[in-house]
């Protein structure tokens, strides 16, 4: 792809090398390095970024999930890794426990960006302020509002933020994460208030690329506000939207900091405790790398999935 | 030069920069350990953090004076954060091959370090000649360190748990500061009248996350007759009785009696927080637990004693004890070896310097006087020496410790492999004290299936 962008290896796609005019005849392979010299060179410190910082730390995790190193010793163990965690009662209440978190932050932090930038589309004035408001909580490093939350939010007494709003509503208090029952909607709801800024300004982008003409021409057919959201902005946005929400599937599957700061680890009886974070556990208290690589790749697997899905979307929306 | 020969210059430049610099970060600095001069060079670990001057201090001084006595000795300090309070960045170092020649690790480190493949045998050098007071170490401390008859590591401190409660909070319920519970009934009786004091006060407050919570159950389960595994180490055996007894307690407490406070799922720090602010009454916890309560969490030596662990019925019949010791790294010279040893030795097991200087302490609001790091055999010539220096300048009241101290409770060991069980275990201990409805039975039962599993995984 950067192949395209970088000065004079610009090629016309169909366009064989040689019938560039200008340019001189690519024989030999030496001639085409050669040639596109200046290209590769750039790309070389990317390459070796990724190879180093990404590749090569994958396939060492694969390597090591077929392994197992007792005494500074290293031996091939085929699938035991995979098989002892799969048997660890915790594998599938990371599962289930990633899963509904998943599921959650689909259903509450993929709708509310949505319809907050439908909202802040439709204002006409402080337009700026409004969106530097929505993005202020991203800007905030992710462990400062975790912990805002655990110690001011979530305080389980009367005195925590929520609570106390929902004493004044003559509401039941939560103990929040020290519920099992409410550690997921807990999480879910701050990693929505952390994360949703970014999400909202790429709808706002999508939704300001919506002609004008489409909602006047549903005005005038005299849709209301609900129908031109159903009839204009979705299909509009469709494409924008599930881009998004692959992209959410991917991000959150793998959450981690939430239940390391607001669950302290794991939460109450296992309630917090998401395949990232069994991976941590596996790898640094339990003294089983070969385990956590195991755990990583089956995590990958899952993941490679959608993000299949992914790339094929974005070659739609190309 | 015209612009696309500048810009292929560039680019080579910045590939070649890249490369270089990648080549840079992956060699390994292999200082010479023995330089032309003939100077043996160590690097050690566990520095403390520049915002501990008075401790850093003490460290470069102690580095100045060894190395000023042993000229051909040279020891490079690396401070490494927080690992040495942090296990994920201990066992991060490890597995990435960075530690140093001689490294602080816990005694729940040894298979850690030992399948990492990164320890020495150092059995053959640590002597009376390499630590003079190496004789005086308590041998069940060596034993902990040690494998297959083999020792790798050195121990520097040892401690073992017992009941800290805060005699504030004792004088204010009408509770004698003199007299402190001896049993887990006596604890809940206290723990309620001290909660009723109200202001947010937990009368006992318990750890249930970041693995603390399961390494309290296991001294909890010991102060029972308990053990966490089998006799052979294959099974687990706390889902029994006495297992069941300790989640009771503490069941009765947070919802029986409702006296331990809101906040649950707490770990190291939250408690000890809690602890410097004076919203808890009791914890169990070791001597050096009211030292980071005054130096991190801003509490007052005054406040806090200590008695011996709680029984259910009686006198408790164990406790938990733990501590820390320095690994070497395979590979080292025997030079080093005998270096590092030399400067443990200094630092860490002579009374009077290092750790134990405590004329030097005295004054530094570091307390002198607590029962601990209780590393010599008792009896032994440097534990008389080590005593004496510490009650002539003690700086804690040492009454405090007194009625810990005039009873010991039988000190068990930590279970192989410790933190993945205590990582289980805490699901346990947050069960019962979240939620009012904890099947303690089932909470035991899962807990026990994890282990045994983890278990029949390891062998």
């Amino acid at each position: 792809m950067a192949l395209t962008t970088v000065p004079g290896i610009r090629r016309e796609p169909g366009r064989p090398a040689s019938s560039y005019p200008a340019g001189p005849p690519r024989t030999s392979l030496g001639r085409k390095v050669r040639d596109n010299l200046t290209g590769h060179a750039f790309l070389i410190g990317a390459v070796i970024c990724f190879a180093f910082f990404s590749w090569y730390p994958m396939l060492r995790g694969i390597v090591m999930s077929f392994q197992r190193t007792r005494r500074g010793v290293t031996t091939w163990v085929g699938w035991d890794n995979y098989d002892r965690i799969i048997a660890d009662p915790s594998f599938w209440t990371a599962w289930k426990n990633t899963f509904s978190f998943t599921l959650l932050a689909l259903v509450l932090g993929y709708a509310v960006p949505f319809f907050v930038a439908i909202v802040l589309n439709e204002f006409r004035h402080a337009k700026g302020y409004l969106r530097i408001l929505v993005y202020l909580p991203v800007m905030l490093p992710p462990a400062s509002a975790l912990f805002l939350f655990k110690f001011y939010a979530y305080d389980p007494s009367d005195a925590g933020l929520f609570n106390s709003i929902l004493k004044a509503l003559h509401l039941p208090t939560s103990q929040w994460m020290q519920s099992p029952g409410m550690t997921m909607p807990a999480m879910v709801i701050a990693s929505t208030w952390m994360n949703m800024g970014g999400a909202v300004l790429i709808y706002l982008a999508a939704l300001q690329n919506i002609p004008g003409e489409l909602y006047e021409a549903a005005e005038l057919d005299g849709a209301g506000i609900w129908r031109r959201i159903r009839h204009v902005t979705i299909p509009q946005t469709r494409l924008i939207l599930a881009l998004l929400a692959m992209l959410q599937i991917v991000a959150t599957m793998q959450f981690f900091i939430e239940p390391l700061i607001l669950a302290n680890g794991t939460g109450a009886e296992d309630s917090a405790t998401s395949v990232a974070y069994l991976i941590y556990q596996h790898g640094f208290f339990q003294n089983d790398l070969n385990g956590a690589a195991a755990l990583g790749v089956i995590m990958l697997v899952v993941l490679a999935g959608f993000s299949a899905a992914y790339v094929r979307l974005s070659a739609k929306q190309d | 030069m015209s612009v696309p020969q500048y810009r292929k210059a560039a680019a080579l430049a910045l590939a070649a920069g890249l490369g270089l610099g990648l080549t840079a970060c992956s060699t390994k600095s292999d200082d010479a350990a023995n330089d032309a001069g003939g100077k043996v060079t160590i690097t050690v670990d566990c520095q403390p953090v520049g915002s501990q001057k008075e401790l850093l201090k003490n460290w470069n001084d102690d580095v100045a004076e060894f190395q000023r006595q042993n000229p051909n000795i040279v020891v490079k300090s690396v401070s490494v954060g927080e690992q040495c309070n942090n296990p994920p960045d201990f066992t991060a170092r490890l597995a990435g091959g960075t530690v140093t020649d001689v490294f602080y690790g816990y005694m729940t480190d040894l298979q850690q370090v030992l399948d990492s493949g990164q320890a020495m045998d150092i059995s053959e050098y640590a002597t009376k000649d390499t630590v003079p007071t190496w004789e005086s170490v308590d041998p069940a401390l060596k034993e902990v360190f040690s494998d297959g008859g083999k020792l790798y590591a050195v121990p520097v401190k040892n401690y073992s748990m017992g009941l800290i409660y805060n005699k504030v909070l004792f004088q204010q319920a009408g509770l004698d500061v003199n007299n402190p519970p001896k049993t887990w009934p006596e604890v809940r009786a206290a723990a309620k009248k001290i909660a009723a004091l109200g202001k947010g006060i937990s009368g006992y407050s318990e750890y249930s996350a970041g693995n603390t919570g399961g390494w309290h159950f296991t001294a909890l389960l010991y102060s029972q007759g308990g053990q966490v595994l089998t006799a052979d180490g294959k099974k687990a055996d706390f889902n029994n009785a006495m297992g069941r007894q300790v989640l009771q307690n503490l069941k009765d407490m947070r919802y029986g009696d409702n006296s331990m406070g809101d906040r649950q799922l707490l770990q190291w720090g939250d408690l000890l927080t809690n602890a410097g602010a004076g919203k808890v009454g009791m914890f169990i916890g070791a001597p050096d637990a009211t030292q980071a309560i005054v130096s991190q969490f801003q509490g007052k030596f005054q406040d806090w004693a200590m008695a011996p662990l709680p029984g259910q019925d009686g006198k408790a019949k164990g406790t938990l004890g733990g501590g820390e010791g320095y690994f070497f790294k395979k590979g080292l010279s025997p030079e080093q070896v005998k270096a590092g040893l030399k400067w443990i030795a200094y630092q860490k097991l002579t009374p009077g310097k290092g750790q134990f200087d405590y004329v030097r302490a005295k004054p530094q609001n570091y307390p002198v006087g607590l029962p601990q790091p209780l590393l010599f055999a008792s009896g032994s010539d440097a534990q008389k020496q080590e005593l004496e220096l510490r009650k002539a300048n003690a700086n804690v009241d040492t009454a405090n410790f007194a009625i810990f101290e005039a009873s010991p409770v039988p000190i068990k060991g930590e279970p192989r492999n410790a933190q993945a069980i205590y990582a289980v275990l805490d699901a346990a201990m947050s069960g019962v004290l979240t939620n009012p409805d904890a099947n303690i039975d089932a909470l035991l039962k899962t807990a026990e299936d994890k282990v045994n599993k983890l278990l029949a995984a390891e062998s």
